[in-house]
């Protein structure tokens, strides 16, 4: 019993990963919903908060199924995702840096070329 | 059984991942248990997610600052067809192309751990297919946007003059991207009919479509930021 419970795990910690087909063909679907809705978010003009919401929901959603799915990423052990997913921080802040630097310099410019 | 060890520890760690953490970084062996190649390949993946989050950070910053109009990407990548007009509708064939491309290429790698030499090579030569017709919308769209549309990288008839900059920049990395994975494709779809991998194992098709999912993420992000916003 727990011979073979050993020999399934390994099989499962192995880096050759086996799922079934349809799996694949299930997330390929999900993905391609996905798509149609942010592409619908577009075709019917969705303006504000709205649009900006649905956007980065449907993105985020798509992202997530293609990491940890297709690149199997939810199948490998948690110092790997920690290796992918720590460093990125650094981009997020980079992200709030540069936006509150973009306002500064929108007010500036507003301010000078607009105010002789 | 070579790894007796390893084997009792992943089953040791299933409790808590942070244990599995524990256990990768503090033992006494290789921290990340797979091959070298693939590793290699997710922290090549993770620098170029760095270069591209640049690319859109500063996209960002030059929109966000700009005090003339942005060129509203929606009419600007409209298409007329048979005397409708849709907007986006290239880029949105585009999508749907590469998340095929992408289903095409998860399905490679698991017929090549299957063993399914024929059906993972020609999965292969489909994704690449598929991403070689990317290329040619993308090279349809940008003649599109430079000849007919007046498009450059200093300026354009429809706003912002940093439009032109930011997409070309944006997309034509992405488009290298694309181009050099169909021919990475192609080589190793090549060299596994070849029988060059018949002894060493299929990783190399993981390691392949762990490159390609990732051009197909990275145009996630392109969709949402720069043909959506």
């Amino acid at each position: 019993m727990m011979k073979q419970h050993t020999e399934t795990h390994s099989v499962t910690s192995n880096v050759q990963q086996q799922h079934p087909i349809s799996m694949y063909l299930k997330i390929w679907l999900l993905l391609f919903v996905l798509s149609a809705c942010s592409y619908m978010v577009d075709y019917f003009q969705f303006q504000g908060m709205l649009r900006w919401t649905l956007i980065l929901a449907f993105m985020f959603l798509k992202a997530g199924l293609i990491i940890m799915v297709f690149m199997h990423l939810a199948w490998e052990r948690m110092a790997v995702k920690f290796l992918l997913f720590l460093p990125p921080i650094a981009i997020l802040i980079f992200i709030v840096l540069m936006s509150s630097e973009a306002d500064y310099v929108f007010i500036s410019r507003m301010l000078s070329f607009f105010n002789p | 059984m070579p790894n007796n060890q390893q084997q009792e520890h992943t089953q040791a760690s299933s409790s808590s991942s942070w244990q599995s953490v524990k256990d990768d970084w503090g033992a006494d062996k290789q921290t990340f248990d797979m091959p070298w190649g693939k590793l290699m390949m997710w922290i090549f993946l993770l620098s170029d997610t760095f270069i591209f989050s640049i690319f859109l950070i500063s996209y960002m910053n030059i929109r966000m600052s700009v005090t003339i109009p942005w060129p509203n990407p929606s009419e600007v990548f409209a298409l007329t067809i048979a005397g409708h007009h849709i907007p986006l509708v290239l880029i949105a064939i585009m999508t749907f192309i590469l998340i095929t491309s992408s289903g095409t290429m998860a399905m490679a790698v698991n017929y090549a751990y299957q063993g399914n030499k024929k059906k993972a090579v020609y999965l292969m030569v489909t994704t690449a297919l598929l991403g070689a017709s990317f290329i040619g919308m993308q090279a349809f769209e940008w003649t599109k946007l430079i000849v007919e549309e007046g498009i450059r990288p200093w300026g354009n008839p429809m706003g912002a003059n940093q439009f032109g900059a930011a997409f070309f920049m944006i997309t034509g990395f992405h488009g290298l991207h694309v181009s050099a994975g169909v021919i990475y494709l192609a080589v190793i779809a090549k060299r596994i009919s070849q029988g060059k991998y018949d002894n060493k194992g299929y990783q190399i098709v993981e390691i392949t479509g762990l490159y390609w999912h990732f051009v197909d993420l990275v145009w996630v992000f392109i969709f949402a930021f720069f043909y959506l916003w």
